[in-house]
């Protein structure tokens, strides 16, 4: 226990309640209310509704929510399969300066801000031979770029607090790369695999710099129909669209939680 | 050597056609340090061999190089009858057992002594009896449905083996197997390793640690290592009882190690020599026995092993030199005598005495000739003076 008296642990839950209610409860309790609110003149709301709640299970934010769902889904299964292929390959590889090389590439997208990955796609698929400017695929590209960058970098850490002796083991009782790599690697790494997945669905939910460079009227993602609700002065559907998203990522992340066969060994 | 043990050695001896293994003038290097020296080594089929030595003295380096976890510089490395030396290790079917077993945790113990079996693609009819029969050599068949973080160490360390086994290796690698293992499950699976090794005569071992107890017990022979070379391989009785370098001596048993000049040598009835040594500048020559002539005036280091010294009565002193005491140890059911014989220290360990000198007691250690060896180059006795 790293406070051990009593009036010690009673003033560290102070400080933390104090900050929790400030960054997390307030901010997110408030979105809650407004969700549910007509009106709001002084402190609290003056009047309650549910038509909030009802214009959020529309079509226009429904379409918008499935846009959303999908391109996380996809992309972060992308970004999981890429990542993870990226950081095994990194751990095999012994030259130094190709590592480093390639560790800096996938740092790049986050070092970014999101909106220069949007523009550089236009750019780059504005005009031929491809052209994707316009289409769904840019969108889910925008995502890929940005939250592969995560999943490379949690399963890099994971792959190298591996211990080699279980793939040395493997390979003396005859298991060649590939079979050890089904049977041994990625069951060991399924912790890291998870996380990452639910990691890079949650950021791919939230993103929204890179996504209004690219998106078109027929894949507009939920984030960018919220801001542009809070734009026309719908403030309080917008709470309540957003608290409806909330709930259905939490879901997903919990889903994603529970993904745990026999690798759940720790 | 007896007549039997030619017979045996004979039979067994390996070629690169045969079983075992067999090491060809083998250098490792890392990073331009080389880890392992020109190494020679042969295994015979069925021959318990261990690699002896210090940390760092190039055995685990070239245990690894026969699994191919390490690729020699130069030299060949030959197992199971063939050249592996270009061969990936999946490819090798050598069966290994590491220091912290590498247990899939994923797994349950069954799956993990079956895996080595289902990535050989061995017909499925087959892999439940040999996983049954693996487990039931080491013991562990009431364990097989559990999960390794289930078992104690022993039991781990039980299927580590058994799953090595499984895959019936003409050669089986052990790594420092005991030394995760607290000193009474170690007695207990060094007793357990020699059993499975007469239950499966035909199985090579090579068997890598720094305790000197664990070599003696179980190997046939023994090559001791020191700074990525081979210094000296023979029997475990040899290494012991005839220790040709001063490093084996101090490393395989206890040893005093002084240096000594020969003022005589000759030819004795066994075959070796008997030679009539000085202990630095004294007048009385004592006796020891060397394997090759010496000439006399010649510089050597005597090995005497502290079990094997006496404590004589002064007047009494046939075959003893003096020696002033400076500690003595009382460790109930012995005595440890420490004692300084013209500046080196020397040791004694004898069954419990009624009458234990006292410290600053002038004393005789006396010694029977045939359990005083005399061994080549005294520098670094000279330099380190004395008992380890």
């Amino acid at each position: 226990m790293l406070l051990y008296t009593r009036r010690a642990q009673r003033i560290a839950w102070a400080v933390f309640g104090f900050f929790f209610l400030l960054l997390f409860v307030l901010p997110f309790g408030i979105l809650v209310l407004a969700a549910f609110t007509r009106q709001w003149n002084g402190a609290f709301p003056s009047s309650y509704t549910f038509s909030n709640i009802t214009a959020a299970f529309h079509k226009d934010p429904l379409d918008g929510l499935e846009t959303s769902l999908i391109t996380a889904f996809v992309s972060s299964v992308i970004a999981l399969a890429v990542g993870t292929w990226a950081a095994l390959a990194l751990d095999a590889m012994r030259n130094r300066g190709g590592k480093a090389l390639i560790q800096t590439v996938f740092m790049l997208p986050i070092a970014v801000p999101s909106v220069v990955v949007g523009l550089a796609l236009l750019v780059a698929f504005s005009q031929g031979p491809v052209l994707l400017n316009g289409t769904s695929t840019i969108v889910v590209m925008a995502h890929c770029i940005l939250v592969t960058a995560y999943a490379f970098q949690q399963l890099s850490a994971a792959i190298t607090r591996l211990d080699p002796a279980y793939e040395q083991a493997a390979a003396s009782l005859g298991a060649r790369p590939y079979y050890s790599l089904l049977r041994v690697k990625l069951p060991l790494l399924l912790p890291a695999l998870t996380g990452s997945l639910a990691l890079c669905f949650a950021l791919s939910m939230g993103e929204l710099g890179a996504t209004a460079m690219v998106y078109t009227s027929h894949w507009t993602t939920l984030p960018l129909r919220i801001y542009a609700l809070d734009d026309r002065g719908h403030q309080f559907v917008a709470a309540a669209v957003t608290a409806v998203m909330m709930t259905i990522t939490l879901a997903v992340l919990l889903a994603i939680s529970k993904i745990r066969t026999r690798a759940n060994f720790r | 050597m007896t007549e039997a043990e030619a017979g045996r050695t004979d039979r067994r001896s390996a070629s690169p056609g045969g079983g075992g293994i067999r090491f060809e003038d083998v250098t490792v290097a890392y990073n331009g340090t080389v880890v392992l020296d020109s190494f020679s080594l042969e295994v015979a089929p069925g021959e318990v061999v261990a690699l002896l030595g210090p940390s760092g003295s190039g055995k685990t380096t070239a245990l690894r190089a026969v699994a191919g976890f390490v690729r020699p510089a130069s030299g060949r490395v030959y197992a199971g009858g063939r050249d592996v030396t270009d061969l990936p290790p999946y490819k090798r079917g050598l069966g290994m057992v590491v220091q912290q077993y590498a247990l899939f945790p994923h797994m349950r113990v069954e799956q993990n002594v079956a895996f080595g079996l289902k990535a050989q693609k061995v017909a499925k009819a087959q892999i439940p009896g040999r996983v049954a029969e693996a487990l039931r050599m080491t013991g562990m068949s009431p364990f097989a449905q559990r999960y390794p973080r289930e078992l104690s160490g022993g039991q781990q360390q039980r299927v580590a083996i058994a799953r090595a086994l499984a895959i019936q290796p003409s050669v089986l690698l052990l790594d420092e197997p005991l030394s995760a293992l607290d000193a009474q499950l170690r007695s207990g699976m060094l007793a357990e390793l020699a059993r499975l090794h007469r239950e499966l005569p035909d199985v090579s071992i090579l068997y890598v640690t720094h305790d000197q107890i664990e070599a003696l017990t179980l190997a046939d022979r023994i090559a001791v290592m020191n700074d990525a070379r081979l210094v000296e391989v023979g029997t475990a009785r040899e290494l012991y009882k005839r220790p040709g370098t001063e490093f084996a001596a101090g490393f395989v048993g206890n040893s005093n190690l002084l240096p000594v000049t020969v003022a005589e040598c000759a030819p004795h009835a066994d075959g070796s020599f008997r030679a009539a040594v000085r202990i630095g500048t004294q007048s009385q020559p004592v006796a020891a026995t060397s394997a090759e002539a010496v000439a006399a005036g010649e510089a050597r280091t005597l090995c005497l092993r502290p079990h094997l010294l006496e404590l004589a009565a002064a007047e009494h002193h046939d075959n003893a030199f003096q020696a002033r005491v400076t500690e003595v140890q009382w460790r109930g059911s012995s005595h440890r005598v420490f004692a300084e014989v013209h500046g080196h220290e020397v040791r004694l360990d004898a069954n419990e005495l009624r009458n234990p000198p006292g410290i600053g007691e002038t004393v005789w250690f006396h010694f029977s000739a045939q359990d005083a060896v005399l061994i080549p180059g005294s520098g670094a006795a000279l330099a380190e003076g004395g008992a380890r």
